[in-house]
């Protein structure tokens, strides 16, 4: 009996492994719990709808179905590593960690794995490099084309006069935080401005100290590098001290509902960098409405739709589906091997008429990645924050980066890389 | 007076003010060691459950919404009423006496007589625990804490102080939030009826017996059970007070409970059994880690020393002064 049984159970799972080895798999390395959960939870549900809505509405991805299989990390680098590790071996895709932490220790597990890592304006910036990092990819944007966006935005603010200002970095004190100390000082350089560095303690629920710091310094302007409650906690100090908000912009990462609904109305004219629209007039969202949400198939609640970070994981999941639509074509298969996905990934290309077919007209910048070219444009536009409405606008149009500093400073970095781990460069040759 | 010394005064009288945000979670901390010996590792927990509590009933929130609409297929999130902020304050206490009694039911009374650290592995069982309850009952996102609190720089302080410059230097005025003003007054009323309820009623008399030898306590016919859960509920009113506090300055999140770590340097100086110890350890560490920040931590050493320079303060005061500063001496005979 107990044999007629394991021989069953064995069978079992050799049927229900053989079926979930045809799916097209992606793990969702999500965090929603942690101290980073209000903003993880929205990007997971954005992610994990879309691929839901893909799978409803159309069956999956060129007729292969879909299967996601969420990981909590929460937002914890070694449970992230561990996620990678338990999942990798189900067929795992693309992975999207939303960790620049839980990144710089999958790059070289993925590269040796032979599995894609898109890490979609986070992770390590100098990753836009493909020449060095074959696998991963950090596409429309990153870090540094972040801090470049800012600082061309307030070149066209004052007339391309920044000579003599000063711009303030209020940064969460951990390597996600440095990240553009280096592209604002050489930026700096180049348009005279100095740059005054002022670190937070993570996570950042107490600012006095800084905050102080900056109503005695009064620089020109602020640019704040943060995550989690670091931000909605600035938002407020900023307030308090009454800086004014349109002198006050934030990375990406800092700009998302989280962080100004606290500050109230004092948060009214702040201002964020971003790579994506804004708000929830999409025709997608009525599709995720129809085909997920009413459905009872929604990833959460089904109420963060069209907030900053949940369109930021739609946007992610959308082009991780555009990548294996471009594989499939590649390879002329449905059901595409990591390896596979990877060239679907390098050869990608977003126009606006694919926006467009897709019920996203004008979410995002034209691009295309390539071979050496991992990045993307790097463009960004300007949102910002309306306390009445409660509403985020894009108040510029998506403009690139400065690429003479970005790309002096990712092939510097890259190639130190590249240097320390035997990396030849001539993949794309 | 010269700019320096201004600005100087500035960060001192912010650094108290924080401070006096520290001890209110600290002073959570010393009520339930005092009268049971638990080092309650989910003070902070305590803090973040009860103020996402009071924004729940406050803006009338379903509790278990997520849960009860995964499991029915119902869309149900809100009650469609807000409930005004004392009566959702009042409301929320009750919550934290609930669970202090069931705290106290089924965890430390079956736990009588245990050595400490089990004790202590305990509350970090019920951290963890409470950290997933508090989520799956109001849910892990943001949210926005109002109760009519002032806050913001107070106008006043800064007209009157920024006469005092020398004349000829630009000088902004003094900035203090009026949120830390108001969090000053409330804390000295929360101590002050602290101390007139434990010196002065019967029930104070008798948890402060149970603090001195539960077992003399128990000899004389006071109830544990009574007492524990009567401390355990005056350390969630203090949470509450702390998570209203903090809350309103950072909005709800997980972050919150996270505010137990600044307790610690002001456990370790002002020692882990007096009240008045754990407000003058939170002024000390609020305003040194202020000073050395502003003197030292920013202009030489790349700033963010605040969360270092308070445990180094509280590791010197522990060199010298195990028990803290008014801690009791611990004399074991042999």
């Amino acid at each position: 009996m107990k044999l007629k049984t394991l021989v069953l159970a064995a069978c079992t799972t050799a049927i229900v492994a053989g079926s979930a080895s045809a799916d097209l798999v992606f793990p969702l390395l999500d965090y929603r719990t942690g101290p980073y959960a209000s903003g993880g939870i929205p990007f997971a549900d954005g992610y994990a709808d879309y691929l839901t809505l893909l799978q409803e509405r159309d069956g999956g991805i060129g007729g292969e179905p879909i299967r996601q299989i969420p990981c909590e990390t929460g937002y914890n680098t070694e449970r992230g590593v561990e996620c990678y590790e338990s999942t990798k071996g189900e067929g795992a895709l693309v992975y999207q960690p939303l960790s620049t932490g839980i990144t710089y220790q999958l790059i070289p597990k993925v590269t040796a794995d032979d599995i894609p890592m898109h890490t979609m304006g986070y992770g390590r910036t100098s990753a836009s490099n493909g020449e060095v990092f074959s696998h991963v990819f950090n596409y429309p944007a990153n870090y540094w084309d972040a801090a470049s966006g800012i600082v061309n935005y307030l070149l066209e603010e004052t007339g391309g006069d920044l000579e003599g200002k000063t711009i303030a970095l209020v940064y969460h004190d951990s390597s996600f935080g440095a990240e553009p100390i280096r592209t604002l000082q050489a930026l700096g350089e180049e348009h005279g401005f100095t740059v005054s560095l002022k670190a937070v303690s993570p996570p950042g629920n107490e600012q006095r100290s800084t905050w102080l710091e900056v109503r005695r310094e009064r620089p020109d302007y602020v640019i704040m590098w943060g995550w989690g409650v670091q931000n909605s906690v600035a938002i407020q100090e900023a307030a308090n001290i009454r800086f004014p908000m349109n002198n006050f912009y934030g990375v990406w990462w800092s700009g998302s509902e989280n962080d100004v609904i606290p500050a109230g109305a004092g948060a009214d004219g702040y201002r964020s960098v971003t790579f994506h629209g804004v708000g929830d007039d999409y025709p997608v969202y009525d599709d995720i409405q129809a085909h997920v949400v009413d459905a009872g198939l929604a990833a959460g609640a089904g109420d963060q739709i069209g907030t900053v970070l949940y369109n930021r994981g739609m946007y992610a999941a959308m082009l991780a589906a555009e990548a294996v639509k471009t594989a499939q074509e590649i390879h002329g298969v449905a059901d595409i091997t990591p390896a596979m996905m990877r060239d679907g990934m390098e050869a990608l290309v977003i126009d606006e008429a694919k926006m467009e077919a897709l019920g996203l007209p004008g979410f995002g910048p034209e691009f295309s990645v390539s071979c050496a070219d991992h990045g993307g444009p790097g463009s960004s536009a300007m949102a910002e924050w309306d306390a009445d409405t409660q509403t985020w606008s894009l108040i510029s149009d998506f403009a690139d980066p400065d690429k003479d500093v970005i790309g002096r400073l990712v092939m510097e970095d890259s190639l130190a890389y590249a240097a320390e781990n035997n990396i030849p460069e001539t993949r794309c040759e | 007076m010269p700019i320096w010394l201004l600005n100087t005064l500035e960060v001192s009288i912010n650094g108290l003010m924080t401070g006096v945000l520290y001890s209110l979670v600290a002073l959570g901390f010393v009520l339930i060691f005092k009268s049971s010996g638990v080092f309650n590792y989910a003070q902070g927990v305590m803090a973040l459950f009860a103020a996402q509590s009071l924004v729940g009933i406050q803006t009338g929130q379903v509790p278990f919404a997520h849960l009860i609409n995964a499991i029915t297929g119902l869309h149900v999130s809100r009650f469609g009423f807000d409930v005004p902020s004392i009566l959702a304050i009042i409301l929320t206490t009750l919550v934290m006496v609930v669970f202090a009694w069931v705290v106290v039911r089924v965890i430390m009374v079956r736990l009588v007589n245990q050595e400490p650290i089990i004790l202590f592995m305990a509350t970090i069982g019920l951290a963890y625990f409470m950290e997933g309850f508090g989520d799956l009952m109001w849910g892990a996102e943001l949210k926005s804490l109002d109760v009519g609190l002032p806050s913001g720089g107070s106008f006043w302080i800064e007209d009157v102080t920024a006469q005092w410059a020398r004349e000829g230097e630009t000088y902004w005025g003094m900035y203090v939030d009026t949120l830390d003003i108001w969090a000053t007054v409330i804390a000295v009323f929360l101590v002050a009826g602290l101390t007139i309820f434990a010196q002065y009623t019967k029930a104070g008399t008798a948890m402060r017996a149970v603090a001195d030898d539960h077992q003399a306590a128990l000899s004389v016919g006071i109830s544990l059970n009574r007492i524990w859960i009567m401390v355990w509920s005056i350390a969630g009113f203090v949470a509450l007070v702390a998570g209203i506090m903090w809350g309103a300055k950072s909005g709800v999140q997980f972050s919150l409970s996270l505010i137990a770590l600044k307790a610690l340097p002001v456990l370790m100086l002002g020692g882990f059994t007096s009240i008045p110890g754990a407000i003058v350890g939170g002024l000390i560490i609020g305003m040194g880690e202020k000073l050395f920040e502003f003197a030292i931590g920013a202009p030489f050493l790349g700033g963010a020393t605040e969360n270092w320079f308070a445990y180094v303060l509280a590791l010197l005061f522990l060199v010298f002064r195990p028990q803290g500063l008014f801690g009791d001496k611990i004399i074991e005979r042999v």
